[in-house]
């Protein structure tokens, strides 16, 4: 075989190169501003710990909602016909695309004091979401829960349902086939569509700060504090930044090849 | 006590897809017996399967199992399909790709609340019985087709069900393969004390497994009976073309084959062993008298059975070899056939298609 | 021999319009705290008006955030802000040419929802755990000025958020999804009819923000810059700024 075949062509060598620079560059200045000799002092500060435990347990108790939630509504989606399924798969679409600035300010007006349902709800039960760590679990399953729910619902949509009538003929019922026939045939999909979202409410910041406002402890999630650390404190937003991108990375990469698949 | 026929499968329904395809079925399979349903692809098989199953619901009649109504429109009944006892092995197996083989047979009896360590005992049982040990953690892809079809054989069978179902059950499989466990399958079947229903668009198959075959063409049944019944009397063209088929077992050694008392002369001298042999009734000529020429398959029989069917007869031969013969009605008054007469037939060599039956084998 | 001649003319002329005064033009881009966004818009128009070859771009945020735009070699032309530690910060770095000089300055009011929902009365009411109490992040000028006053009158407040600029705090006000919270009283009055109610602060606790204006070293434009200031110092700038409740220095 002549190494003129095994050559990658320069041009495409060249262009990948760019596109390659455009991911890495950015990263490369963050590592060069680490004050590598503060850090760990850096990272020990109360501002940073609560920063890093509100952002885990938000982003895990949004990626725990979306399950409850998103997948039944992904396999009602996929499995029943119904009039205006288009329009529904439009609105869970959204988020999405939307700014999520603009995600923070719908929530406020459903949710907040005067909103649509939050008035009721305040003036009913005294609950109150905005300003409080409940809120930013909500503004997170706002913007994250699409990626489960579309992921889900592509996956169930080419599973051979022949299978689930195979699984009843043998005697499961519909709660059983789910379990242990359906949910495990699109398992790849779903732990993809997991991490997706994890990882879409971990780095969530407009809608947070729009509705669920900004208090250390309270709803101070680590991209909140990324922003008013890089306007008081240098290097400690350069350590949070750092840390954010080791968790995100961590779990990007160890999401192995054959999930990668599924994306 | 229970008849038999109380323990098998009564079904008599009709089903409408979509906007013009229609089937009506008349089923009545007693404990023991094995009901095929023979039709080309598109004739409504599997829309009846799915019925049967519980998967579809039928428009109208009924469909009971061992006593039990499984499904009457008119009485609002539906069982659904976890309820039913059925064992089904589909056209693809559908062994469920994500289980191991042993957690696919037990898949089962642990939906139906069997604790953990029985369902497995059973399996392991059932795997045994149709030589699958060792295969236990095997998982449906590593698995040729002979395997994967037995797994879901037995995955269908260690739940215990009234009716055994099988829908294409050697499709998947190579010819080599089916040829091979055709024989096995039939084993498996007369040892399933219920009724058993198998689908097929092969009619040796049909021919071979079942005690009655029912033709199924354009969602309707033409014709039902016994395959020899078939044979002898098809109504469809269908039927006469490819269900009518002679069907013959023997042992060949380089060419030649010995069924019964009788030997056949085959085209190729390169066939040895088990083999079978179809030969199409109008691929058999007739004759008054010894036919001359270099035909080697010649024998003289006497008529024991005829058919008038408009413009075509069959006829049924007698000893050496009883076979079933088409003829055009003018051909047979020509000739002046009647029962009793004996006549001579001839068989071309390249007429006679040859199956080599191998025995089963124990091992893939 | 005509083209050096064409060359020549081009120059002197093009020197005239350049020296000529009030004819400056370009692009002018001015960062100014959020506090005067509405006062600023105003000034805007004026100066166009005058300048009929320059057009104003405003760039407004808390000062604090426009600060380390600068000091991160963002261009702006003229520096805005509403403390001096930002603008020191500016100064020290190098990034300003030539002195700072305090145009306005600024008092600290509370701001309320219309219909004031929460009763708020002082400062006092800062410390009330059940009411939503908004100020803005400690290390933008208002959040600063409202943390000294709320010192200078001994109340511990039980905060509900720190928003990102003054602005941000004065809507969640508006949208009444805060009780109350500590603003500029530019930004009551910038308000719109109805929106918002204004509680004064003491004299003796409020605190003075006081505003100073700059030039900036790398300034694409500093003969625009020079202009803009000169016009906000002068009368007819005071006037408008003044009549958003600003007071002049």
């Amino acid at each position: 075989m002549s190494r003129r075949t095994l050559r990658p062509p320069p041009l495409m060598v060249f262009l990948g190169s760019i596109g390659l620079a455009i991911f890495v560059v950015p990263f490369a200045g963050l590592l060069a501003r680490v004050p590598w000799s503060d850090l760990l002092t850096l990272l020990a500060d109360d501002f940073v710990t609560d920063a890093l435990r509100l952002s885990l347990v938000t982003s895990l108790a949004a990626t725990l909602i979306a399950v409850i939630v998103g997948i039944p509504l992904a396999w009602i989606m996929a499995r029943l016909e119904f009039p205006g399924r288009s329009l529904v798969r439009g609105l869970v679409t959204l988020p999405l695309v939307l700014p999520p600035v603009v995600g923070g300010a719908a929530l406020l007006f459903a949710l907040g004091r005067r909103g649509l349902v939050g008035e009721p709800l305040n003036q009913a039960t005294g609950l109150l979401l905005p300003f409080s760590t409940w809120g930013v679990v909500v503004a997170n399953t706002f913007v994250a829960m699409p990626f489960l729910v579309i992921t889900v619902e592509g996956a169930l949509r080419n599973l051979d349902q022949r299978f689930e009538g195979a699984a009843a003929s043998l005697g499961a019922g519909r709660w059983t086939v789910l379990r242990r026939v359906t949910l495990p045939m699109i398992g790849p999909s779903l732990v993809a569509g997991l991490v997706l979202t994890w990882a879409r409410a971990f780095g969530e910041f407009g809608a947070t700060i729009t509705f669920a406002g900004n208090l250390q402890g309270r709803t101070q999630t680590m991209p909140l504090a990324v922003f008013v650390a890089l306007e008081s404190d240098r290097d400690t937003a350069v350590a949070l930044s750092l840390v954010m991108v080791i968790v995100s990375l961590a779990v990007l990469v160890g999401l192995r090849e054959r999930w990668w698949k599924a994306l | 006590m229970e008849s038999a026929l109380g323990r098998g499968l009564e079904a008599g329904f009709g089903l409408r897809r979509g906007d013009s395809f229609r089937i009506d079925l008349r089923l009545s399979i007693p404990a023991g017996t094995t009901v095929a349903l023979l039709g080309p692809n598109g004739a409504g098989k599997s829309t009846a399967v799915s019925a049967i199953a519980g998967l579809l619901p039928i428009d109208s009649g009924s469909i009971s199992l061992a006593g039990i109504t499984l499904d009457e429109p008119a009485a609002g009944v539906l069982v659904p399909p976890e309820a039913r006892r059925i064992g089904v092995v589909f056209q693809d197996f559908l062994l469920f790709p994500h289980m191991t083989v042993i957690d696919n047979v037990a898949f089962g009896l642990r939906s139906r609340g069997v604790s953990r360590a029985e369902a497995m005992d059973r399996a392991r049982a059932w795997l045994e019985r149709l030589d699958l040990t060792g295969f236990e953690r095997r998982k449906p892809p590593q698995l040729s087709g002979g395997q994967a079809q037995r797994v879901a054989l037995a995955r269908a069978l260690v739940i215990d069900p009234d009716l055994l179902l099988l829908d294409e059950p050697l499709a998947a499989l190579d010819v080599t393969t089916r040829v091979g466990l055709r024989r096995a399958l039939a084993r498996h079947l007369d040892d399933f004390p219920g009724p058993r229903l198998v689908i097929t668009h092969d009619p040796t198959e049909a021919f071979l497994l079942a005690d009655e075959v029912h033709i199924v063409e354009d969602g309707a049944v033409t014709q039902s009976g016994s395959p020899d019944e078939i044979r002898l009397r098809p109504r469809t063209a269908y039927a006469a073309d490819l269900a009518g088929s002679n069907l013959l077992f023997g042992e060949a050694t380089r060419g030649q084959v010995v069924v019964g008392s009788h030997l056949i002369h085959l085209a190729e001298r390169d066939v040895d062993g088990e083999v079978l042999l179809t030969i199409r009734p109008s691929a058999i000529s007739v004759h008054r008298i010894e036919p001359e020429g270099s035909q080697r398959n010649t024998w003289q029989t006497s008529i024991a059975v005829m058919e008038r069917l408009g413009e075509r007869t069959r006829i049924g031969t007698g000893a050496p070899l009883p076979l079933t013969v088409e003829l055009t009605s003018e051909a047979t008054n020509d000739l002046d056939l009647e029962v009793g007469k004996t006549v001579w037939l001839a068989i071309k060599a390249t007429e006679i298609g040859v199956e080599a039956g191998s025995v089963e084998t124990r091992s893939e | 021999m005509r083209t050096a001649r064409l060359i020549v003319t081009t120059c002197v002329l093009g020197m005239v319009i350049a020296c000529s005064g009030s004819s400056v033009n370009g692009e002018l881009l001015v960062s100014a705290a959020a506090s005067l966004t509405d006062a600023f818009g105003e000034v805007e128009s004026a100066f166009e008006e005058e300048n009929r070859d320059v057009d104003v771009v405003l760039n407004l945020g808390s000062s604090t955030a426009l600060r380390e735009q600068i000091l991160e070699g963002a261009p702006a032309d003229v520096f805005a802000s509403a403390n001096t530690s930002n603008m020191d910060q500016v100064v020290e770095a190098g990034e300003a040419a030539g002195e700072p000089e305090i145009f306005v300055t600024n008092r600290l009011q509370i701001a309320v929802p219309a219909g004031n929902p929460g009763g708020v009365s002082g400062l006092e009411d800062f410390a009330r755990e059940e009411l939503l109490i908004g100020l803005c992040g400690e290390n933008v000028p208002c959040g600063d000025f409202g943390r000294q006053a709320l010192e200078n009158a001994g109340v511990t407040p039980s905060l509900d958020t720190n928003e990102p600029d003054v602005r941000a705090l004065l809507t969640k006000i508006e949208n009444d999804e805060l009780d109350a919270g500590i603003v500029y009283v530019t930004d009551v009055l910038s308000s719109p009819p109805g929106e918002v109610e204004g509680i004064d602060i003491p004299t003796e606790v409020n605190v003075v923000a006081e505003y100073p204006i700059a030039v900036l070293a790398s300034a694409p434009n500093p003969d625009a810059a020079a202009a803009w200031i000169e016009f906000v110092l002068s009368e007819g700038g005071q006037a408008i700024l003044t009549s958003y409740g600003f007071t002049s220095p």
